[in-house]
């Protein structure tokens, strides 16, 4: 999905001086960023926000992408730290991001779901929804797994980890993933199958 | 309860098809014969294969256009290695280094290493005097090291950003 051969020449022509080719990168892109943002900071509006100077900064520091690794897997550390400096300067202001938070967080959407449950009715909606739930950590690397398709040794390097902890990392959030869908879904799966 | 959690374990790795090719084989030996591990094996594959087809969330239709407005108004930068001079990097090591091997040797010449030294190294400590080694001549002088080479370094600096403004110019 995100294998985009191409984004070398258009880096290339955007180093060039053709700017309208870096469009072409923002919209290969704008999902999979919007949704790494989202995971992070659980809303669309600050997610849509940090998208943008995510892509911002990559434009600035485009020069400084070698094509050492992918440009998705350049993307995402960038996401990564301006979530990460974007959740450190509100956390004064907000509740903390743990998990406990997310359930509570679930909770309060808890109305708002079950009616949007009803209206889509499948299975991939839920899946969605559970990931939501979960912890930037587990939503970032489930996300990088299946969106993004890194391989395991792709995502040890973004994450600066041995390749045997991202497999432990991926086995968790998958494990709390389904302890989600089981605890708060039971009903809605049992009327899916 | 520790078995079941390896048993899904190894059921993920399958599925990652992160495993070498025998404990490949293992695995789909044992989804075949025992029905736990093929019951497991069936509600994991699914829970991937639904994860597989989850859909991104997409930002908002204006988005694109959004980032090109603030793009318009940017300028990328010179790349990282354009402006970093490695032979002040390296001329800054060099410093450390010299001022380093310096001290020790300083430090080993004012050793005392024949036999007849007390052992006792602990007593040793506390009659050290310290005003010997930092007397003001020797601070000066590497004061004097310090602010020559810093002056050095700078002015290399301002002459490579010199250099680089009209080139650009």
């Amino acid at each position: 999905m995100l294998a985009g051969n191409n984004d070398n020449e258009l880096i290339s022509k955007v180093l060039r001086g053709d700017q309208q080719a870096y469009a072409g990168l923002v919209e290969r892109y704008q999902a999979y960023v919007f949704t790494l943002a989202l995971r992070m900071v659980k809303n669309r509006e600050e997610a849509e926000e940090l998208s943008q100077d995510v892509f911002i900064k990559a434009y600035k520091y485009l020069a400084d992408f070698r094509g050492e690794s992918r440009f998705s897997t350049w993307l995402y550390t960038i996401v990564h730290n301006t979530c990460l400096s974007f959740l450190r300067k509100k956390k004064p202001d907000t509740r903390s991001l743990d998990e406990e938070h997310n359930f509570n967080l679930a909770d309060n959407r808890e109305t708002s779901f079950r009616a949007d449950l009803v209206e889509q009715k499948s299975r991939q909606a839920m899946v969605n929804q559970a990931i939501s739930q979960l912890g930037a950590d587990d939503a970032g690397i489930i996300t990088l797994f299946y969106k993004s398709e890194q391989s395991l040794e792709e995502i040890a390097r973004i994450l600066g980890i041995e390749i045997n902890t991202a497999k432990v990392r991926l086995h968790r959030a998958r494990q709390r993933l389904k302890e989600v869908m089981e605890t708060r879904f039971t009903e809605e799966v049992k009327d899916l199958t | 309860m520790h078995m079941k959690k390896t048993m899904e374990e190894e059921l993920w790795e399958y599925l990652d098809g992160v495993l070498p090719s025998a404990e490949q084989q293992r695995i789909s030996s044992l989804i075949e014969e025992m029905p736990e591990w093929k019951e497991k094996y069936g509600e994991l594959l699914e829970l991937s294969a639904s994860l597989k087809k989850v859909s991104l969330d997409e930002p908002s239709l204006r988005f694109t256009k959004n980032v090109m407005e603030e793009i318009a108004r940017t300028r990328i930068a010179p790349a990282t290695k354009n402006y970093i001079n490695r032979r002040i990097i390296g001329g800054i090591g060099i410093f450390f280094a010299s001022l380093l091997t310096a001290i020790l040797v300083y430090g080993f010449s004012q050793m005392e290493f024949s036999s007849t030294a007390d052992s006792s190294f602990t007593g040793k400590i506390s009659q050290l005097d310290f005003s010997k080694f930092f007397n003001n001549d020797l601070v000066n002088v590497f004061m004097m090291i310090n602010v020559v080479l810093g002056l050095v370094l700078l002015d290399n600096y301002l002459t490579g950003k010199r250099k680089q403004f009209r080139k650009q110019a």
